[in-house]
């Protein structure tokens, strides 16, 4: 049986998908994002292992917190990482009649059944210039793009997120852009603009990995909350 | 029934509560059940306003001084003292403890050390002559215990295994059914009373008692009509209007923080009671919505102004000049109506109108049968206040029945026909080092626990330690159960609550409440010791003063079973040793999970335990895992705390206070709300029974320490009841500031 190498697990998560959810935090993940709060689980380094039935055994134990609209959130890491247990664990939600969301960069290449079973999908729009999104990511826009598309082809549910960096990408262009780029889509229920914070700091002293935005200050809430409106208008 | 009280119930449907005194069958009958939103309700009338700028001024005042006032030349009675006001013309409700607000009674029958040191503290003087007299010729409760008290339990109290004993203060967790005397008037009451006396035989002890306590109770209506006639209101007949149901009420209430001073003095359910009052008055008279909120908000103007004379000690146990006038809000009826009416609306309303207050205590009966839209107007007074707490309604209305009421923080009861014995709570975190220090104080090295053995192992195993801990347990709960049976022996005969007592059935029940300490490090010390690898380190006389732990071991507070088996079989262990004592007065044992602030202090009594915890340092409140060591979330710290058996083990309440930052509840406010509901709901499915919830930012708090100024509102839950957090000492709020506060990542 393909078991999972899960990073942690936050038993409420009431910021990642619609309503109160079980949050799994799977380890490994290509991609490299300066911005990334969760480096500990960028390598493939053994922590948590758990079979797809343990760990729904696990997420029911929350199912009377889950309401209408609550249940599962695979994030990280990059859960594509692990498709095969991820294809799994996700069946097995769906036999009890779990809400499935994925959290992802769409930085994977197995996922055409995976996205069969989620009922939604929160995708991270990190950058749409090509030459910056290799800069912010170290990999290329190609791995998003192609997921976009199978999600489009395949009428998954949407939610857009993108980390908002001062002196990066604050500014309406930005986010007139991002705008841009959505309406051209189908599906899109949601357009979050998460503020971008320096608190991991001491986790990459801790792990000895450079930090690239040392000099970058928090980005400011309220700001980032009106940038956010601009998409609603 | 007479028949000329027919004229003042005129337009409420009859029942059995016509022919006997049963509120809850006269609510039953009589509420009307609301499902509707918050838009209806009205903002601060332009009188309340006025009445609560005077009481705010007073109160920053007192926020100062620590106390205002105190009254020198009387004691504490129902008809002691003359009446007060606060702005004559614009009360609408009337009614103080003594002659001003704010001014505190000294009550000298639970012991008159404890009100000489709390005089003290203040530099007051009590008028000689009461003194003199009353010390001479009156014996008190403290006087009494202590002429019984046994060696263990003397022991025990000193070394700190139990503490926070009523020995010297009013015992309070009495709840008058004040509900009856605007329903019914003092007359209809009195005769009542009469009708028991009569019937009560001179066949026993206990009969020849209970007469001379139904004659006290009858004295003690007399003394509330009378006190009521110094306010210029004649309340021997029931209540013909709402302004005068509110007021009966209050004056029942008034009489018993009048006469005693009770740790926790709690209201009752008495919200749906009085919205049948308004409803008709609305009806009938045009009541309007703002005069409805106005009768509201002034009696709960007169709730936040109650004050017990308390000592610095009373302080370090209960932090932040409590009350507890609790008021238990919201509930079921049955399985498919909820109690919720408009007027449960307006309650919780009070804490926008006249800002958040910690009291009274608003405690809302949660069922996720609530009407969805109460349950989200709670959610958003949570979020916006920190001053409601939640308590299961499914676990204990199969108990209780639907017409109960919270006591103090977690201590449910039927109104009017059950009452509790307070008894404070044993340390279970120090029990666990007696039982391997053979009985001897970790901190003395004095012999606290007899005939016990010394452990001598060199790595501890679960087995052996479980073994003697079971043993000291029993021991222990012997005395404890002495110490209580005395404690109310002596309460009963020396400071009896004559007023609150007439409120209830003459045939009342008895709960005696005992209680619990240092849980979760009791949990995590016992399971460290089974999973891990423990070695005591033991000082020259053998006394184990450290631990080294080797390894990992399941903690308390991640749902994970493997450990809270072991505090599920903890606390049914402990029940089970207390009720092989049999109880005073056929009194039913009941235990809780509940410190109050104590917890810092028992902590600071407690040596180095074996879960990592050191020497001095506070225990989690309640049943609150330790502090950041539920590290699965937030919902896996609920779901560890729901595994505790109420029904049948801890039946006086399983306390938890529960901290998230308002950016990890969600991105907005509707989805804030949302979420909290859906918590609240996930919990008690499981049969939880009590949460406090905080919706804060540890930043905000550590800035409140540093500049309390900028703060004269800031109210957060604490263990069962809310404080402001201004009030709390220094290492009570760095306590606060310690504790998990659940994130987003």
């Amino acid at each position: 049986m393909v078991k999972g190498n899960i990073d942690s697990f936050e038993s409420m998560g009431l910021v990642d998908g619609p309503g109160v959810r079980f949050v799994v935090f799977m380890q490994g993940c290509p991609l490299r994002c300066a911005y990334c709060h969760n480096p500990e689980t960028w390598s493939d380094e053994k922590k948590i292992q758990i079979t797809p039935e343990e760990l729904v055994q696990k997420i029911l134990r929350y199912r009377t917190y889950f309401g209408e609209d609550g249940g599962v959130t695979f994030s990280g890491g990059e859960p594509l990482h692990q498709p095969e247990f991820l294809l799994e664990a996700l069946k097995e939600c769906k036999k009890y009649n779990i809400h499935t969301c994925l959290d992802t960069s769409g930085a994977g290449e197995e996922y055409d059944e995976i996205l069969d079973y989620c009922d939604l999908v929160i995708l991270d729009v990190k950058e749409l210039d090509e030459e910056k999104y290799k800069k912010l990511t170290g990999k290329s826009m190609d791995w998003f793009k192609k997921f976009l598309a199978l999600c489009q082809k395949k009428e998954k549910k949407l939610w857009l997120r993108q980390v908002i960096v001062p002196g990066y990408n604050d500014t309406e262009e930005n986010v007139l852009k991002l705008k841009e780029f959505a309406s051209h889509l189908k599906n899109v229920e949601k357009i979050e603009l998460l503020p971008y914070h320096s608190m991991a700091k001491e986790k990459y002293k801790k792990l000895g990995i450079e930090y690239r935005l040392e000099n970058v200050l928090d980005m400011n809430k309220e700001r980032c909350k009106e940038l956010e409106k601009m998409l609603k208008d | 029934m007479k028949e000329e009280l027919k004229e003042y119930w005129k337009g409420f449907k009859q029942g059995n509560w016509q022919e006997n005194i049963d509120v809850a069958n006269f609510i039953a009958n009589n509420y009307k059940e609301y499902k509707g939103d918050d838009s209806f309700l009205a903002p601060i009338s332009e009188k309340t306003k006025k009445v609560w700028q005077k009481c705010e001024k007073l109160l920053a005042e007192e926020a100062k001084k620590g106390l205002l006032d105190v009254e020198l030349d009387a004691v504490s009675g129902i008809t002691s003292f003359a009446p007060g006001y606060i702005d004559k013309k614009n009360e609408v409700i009337v009614g103080l403890q003594t002659d001003k607000p704010l001014k505190r009674i000294v009550n000298l029958y639970g012991g008159t050390r404890m009100a000489d040191k709390a005089l003290e503290a203040y530099n007051k003087q009590l008028n000689p002559t009461i003194e003199k007299y009353f010390k001479e010729f009156r014996k008190t409760h403290n006087d009494g215990v202590f002429d019984a008290y046994t060696p263990e339990i003397r022991r025990a109290r000193k070394a700190g295994l139990l503490t926070g004993l009523p020995d010297a203060y009013g015992r309070g967790r009495i709840i008058g059914d004040y509900r009856r005397v605007a329903l019914y008037g003092i007359d209809a009451l009195i005769d009542f009373k009469e009708k028991d006396y009569a019937q009560i035989d001179v066949s026993s002890e206990e009969n020849i008692r209970l007469r001379e306590e139904v004659r006290e109770q009858i004295k003690a209506l007399t003394k509330i009509k009378e006190m009521a006639q110094t306010y210029g209101f004649d309340i021997s007949k029931p209540a013909k209007t709402a302004q005068e149901a509110f007021q009966w009420l209050y004056f029942a209430y008034l009489a018993g923080v009048k006469e005693d001073n009770g740790a926790a003095m709690s209201l009752g359910r008495t919200s749906t009671f009085l919205d049948i009052y308004l409803e008709r008055d609305m009806k009938e008279n045009g009541l309007t919505e703002e005069e409805a909120q106005e009768l509201v908000d002034q009696f709960i103007i007169k709730l936040r102004l109650v004050r017990h004379l308390r000592t610095p000690e009373y302080d370090e146990i209960f932090a932040g000049d409590p009350t507890w006038v609790t008021e238990s809000v919201g509930g079921m009826l049955d399985e498919s109506k909820s109690l919720v009416t408009k007027n449960s609306f307006r309650y919780l309303h009070s804490l926008i109108n006249l800002n958040p207050s910690p009291e009274p205590n608003l405690t809302v009966l949660y069922s996720n049968k609530l009407p969805l839209n109460f349950r989200k107007f709670c959610a958003k007074i949570s979020i916006l206040t920190d001053a409601i707490q939640y308590e299961g309604d499914e676990v204990m209305r199969p108990i209780y029945g639907s017409d109960y009421a919270i006591a103090c923080c977690v201590s449910a009861m039927k109104v009017g026909k059950q009452m509790q014995f307070f008894g404070a709570r044993c340390n279970l975190a120090k029990t666990l080092l007696y039982a391997l220090n053979g009985g001897v104080d970790e901190k003395s090295g004095v012999l606290v626990v007899e005939g016990l053995k010394k452990n001598t192992e060199k790595v501890l195993t679960f087995d052996k330690v479980w073994k003697s801990y079971q043993k000291t347990m029993e021991l222990v709960a012997k005395t404890y159960v002495d110490a209580m049976n005395i404690i109310h022996y002596m309460h009963d005969k020396y400071a009896y609550e004559a007023a609150q007592m007439a409120l209830h059935d003459t045939k009342v029940e008895r709960l005696m409440a005992f209680g619990v300490a240092g849980f979760s490090v009791a949990v995590d010390s016992l399971s460290a010791i089974k999973y891990a690898k423990v070695k005591p380190i033991r000082n020259e006389q053998g006394v184990i003063v450290d631990f080294e732990t080797e390894g990992d071991f399941p903690k308390y507070g991640n749902d994970d079973d493997r450990v809270d088996e072991i505090g599920v079989q903890l606390v049914k262990y402990f029940y089970n040793c207390l009720k092989k004592y049999k109880l005073y007065r056929g009194a039913k044992h009941t235990l809780s999970l509940l410190t109050i602030t104590s917890n810092v202090m028992y902590g600071k009594k407690t040596g180095t335990t074996p879960d990592g915890r050191k020497q001095g340092e506070p225990f989690a409140p309640g049943a609150n895992p330790m502090h950041e060591r539920d590290c699965s979330g937030a919902l896996a710290s609920l779901n560890s705390v729901a595994k505790i058996p109420y029904c049948d083990c801890c039946q006086d309440g399983i306390s938890n206070t529960f901290s998230i930052v308002p950016d990890a509840l969600g991105k907005d406010e509707k989805s804030r709300i949302k979420n909290l509901v859906d918590v609240l709901d996930g919990y008690f499915v499981q049969k939880a029974q009590h949460i406090n919830v905080n919706v804060l930012n540890r930043d905000l708090l550590i800035d409140a320490m540093n500049n309390p100024w900028k703060y004269p509102n800031l109210t957060i839950r604490v263990s069962g009841y809310a404080v402001n957090f201004n009030k709390l000492s220094r290492a009570h709020q760095e306590e606060v500031i310690k504790r998990t506060f659940h994130t987003s990542r």
